[in-house]
């Protein structure tokens, strides 16, 4: 087997196939909620991540952790900065579901910064709970302290906390916080394993009122 | 890099079947057959960078480069010069690629135009029905021929889409990778139509003769050239014929009232239907068309799932084009679902386009991006070797990857 390449852009030594396997993320600058993604997932295992974008946490998993990996992209943008990073992405609409691909198909589905996003978040939740055996996700937390004083003083809405976009701009915006996600979780019967928090884009370590301090959640789930 | 062209290429031809005749899927037989094709590129050592280009309809295993001089400064190359040549996306520098034109067509290989042996007579309509199947089994003799255990991949759009398809779903141990663009893996109902329409022009000339015109002083042009014009018209689309044609007049300033040739899309398509019969033989048109109404993956075992079951070791690029009309998206999408359900790795893009079915020609800039970057992920995942160059160390192959990535950025 050939050594892995680097991507001639990255700014970044590439990765080879001698890394050891406790490499920390961090080495490839992932962004910080796709390093907490990474973290959760072990090596050489099959992800699907959904709505990969340009394929950044993806090639990190499939160079670094050599897992078998799959994408689904809606732009033609991403899909053309994957295809070029070397992965195996599909174009296709989250929106639709994965009726395609078989129960448990995968080890881990992700779904990183996405779900707010999303016309029908349950069933994009169901979907890749039963295509995967796990997954990962991680969206904004509208419970964050400053959202809540921003709304009680101003009055007006805060954009999504580390991603920014104002209510207009996107198609479809579904606040929600840590608390709102962990109940559901827990109406539905999914196991939430791993959690991790970020604030303004760095890790944070705490073990109370998570939903104030965090503007970023990352969860490993699984259906029990 | 700066993209060069192969430069002045010679067909060549390989004969089969001269003592135990080829069975086609029809239970007819044939034989001898000749196979007329091109190559680009030189075998690496291990032969493991062979690529396969599959034509269209009306295409020949004239793919890349001039036959002449003449034909250089003409500036007409083969049909898919863009894409293929040193530093394009079948990039000749590193692969061995291969186009050969298939049996039943006009362009070197076997047809009805050519001699029955028993009779001394063309063929004409005595020439068996061929089908994709028959075409692709044609192809295996040759890549036989040619030394070839391993396609690295083998690549074509429309009628050489279906040949993809064939080639993955029927010989999968024989192929890599797999790249079928603006295609089907099953003929549909106004595909067919259309091509019966092609056909009944042809047959409504009186020239035709029902095949027996190749001794005579006129062919079936007239009705070749409707053929050509309806298939013209389906490889358009509305947005690009606005574009290109609009309403605009033909070398008049306003409308004669007369039924003589007067938009410009009349005469574009009078011209190309006219050219059409200077290269294309009607009997030919008749045999490829058939070939490809009778295209059904799903025929054998009765889902596309079951009929790619055995090929999830073959990585798949499928490419189609949002104005693509004739055959469109869902086409594709449709395939891309049951490979992905078999478990197959596969990419999938719909390319937005306004040229309609012949934008797998003509959004180079895209295909290039596209196919140049699955095709480095290929060379890097198997390592395979640049053909005729020296041996060389793993870094020195490294050193060139790169540069090659940073040539198609």
């Amino acid at each position: 087997m050939t050594s892995k390449l680097p991507i001639s852009q990255s700014p970044n030594p590439p990765i080879s196939d001698s890394t050891p396997p406790n490499l920390q993320s961090s080495v490839f600058s992932l962004r910080s909620d796709l390093s907490c993604i990474a973290d959760f997932i072990p090596a050489d295992v099959s992800v699907l991540d959904l709505g990969c974008g340009d394929g950044e946490l993806l090639e990190y998993l499939v160079r670094a952790k050599r897992v078998k990996g799959r994408g689904v992209e809606l732009s033609e943008e991403g899909m053309l900065a994957c295809v070029r990073r070397g992965l195996s992405v599909r174009q296709g609409n989250l929106q639709e579901g994965l009726a395609d691909y078989p129960d448990g198909s995968f080890d881990y589905v992700i779904l990183a910064q996405t779900l707010p996003f999303l016309d029908d978040p349950a069933m994009i939740l169901h979907e890749m709970l039963r295509v995967g055996r796990r997954g990962v996700i991680s969206f904004p937390n509208w419970g964050y302290w400053r959202c809540r004083l921003d709304l009680l003083l101003t009055g007006r809405m805060p954009p999504a906390p580390d991603l920014g976009e104002a209510w207009y701009a996107v198609p479809r915006w579904q606040a929600f916080t840590v608390t709102d996600f962990a109940r559901y979780c827990r109406r539905l019967k999914i196991r939430i394993d791993d959690q991790a928090y970020l604030a303004n884009g760095r890790r944070i370590h705490v073990r109370r009122f998570k939903n104030l301090l965090a503007t970023t959640a990352v969860f490993g789930l699984h259906k029990e | 890099m700066t993209t060069q062209s192969v430069g002045i290429v010679t067909p060549e031809t390989f004969t089969f079947a001269e003592d135990e005749p080829f069975c086609l899927e029809s239970g007819a037989t044939l034989g001898p057959v000749r196979i007329a094709y091109e190559t680009y590129g030189r075998l690496n050592a291990d032969r493991s960078n062979a690529i396969l280009i599959c034509h269209a309809l009306s295409g020949s295993g004239h793919a890349a480069g001039y036959h002449s001089a003449e034909e250089q400064d003409e500036g007409k190359p083969g049909w898919w010069d863009d894409c293929i040549g040193p530093g394009k996306a079948f990039d000749t520098e590193r692969f061995f690629v291969i186009c050969s034109n298939v049996i039943g067509s006009c362009y070197g290989s076997t047809g009805p135009m050519d001699m029955d042996s028993a009779t001394g007579d063309p063929y004409g309509l005595r020439f068996p029905v061929v089908t994709i199947g028959d075409m692709v089994r044609a192809q295996v003799k040759l890549i036989d021929h040619l030394g070839i255990g391993q396609l690295l991949c083998v690549a074509g759009g429309s009628m050489g889409g279906m040949q993809v398809l064939e080639w993955a779903a029927r010989h999968p141990e024989r192929v890599l990778a797999a790249i079928p663009l603006a295609t089907t893996a099953q003929h549909s109902p106004m595909l067919i139509a259309f091509s019966e329409v092609g056909r009944q022009a042809i047959y409504a000339d009186p020239y035709w003769n029902e095949g027996n015109y190749y001794l005579a002083d006129k062919k079936p042009d007239a009705g070749l050239a409707v053929a050509r014009m309806v298939g013209h018209i389906t490889y358009l689309s509305e947005e690009s014929m606005q574009q290109k044609f609009g309403r605009r007049l033909q070398n008049i300033e306003q409308y004669g009232y007369e039924f003589e040739t007067e938009f410009a899309v009349e005469s574009y398509l009078k011209y190309n239907g006219n050219s059409f019969t200077r290269r294309f033989d009607a009997n030919s048109y008749l045999y490829v068309t058939k070939a490809m109404d009778y295209f059904d993956l799903t025929q054998a075992t009765g889902s596309l799932a079951t009929a790619f079951a055995d090929s999830i070791a073959v990585k798949f690029l499928v490419v189609s084009f949002t104005s693509d009309w004739l055959y469109p998206a869902y086409h594709s999408k449709r395939l891309v679902s049951a490979l992905t359900a078999a478990g197959a790795d596969v990419t999938y893009l719909d390319i937005r386009s306004s040229w309609g079915h012949d934008a797998f020609l003509l959004e180079v800039e895209t295909m290039t991006k596209l196919l140049g970057s699955f095709l480095a992920r290929l060379v890097r995942e198997e390592g395979i070797e640049r053909g005729g160059g020296a041996a060389r160390g793993r870094s020195g192959g490294e050193t060139s990857d790169a540069q090659y990535e940073a040539a198609l950025s």
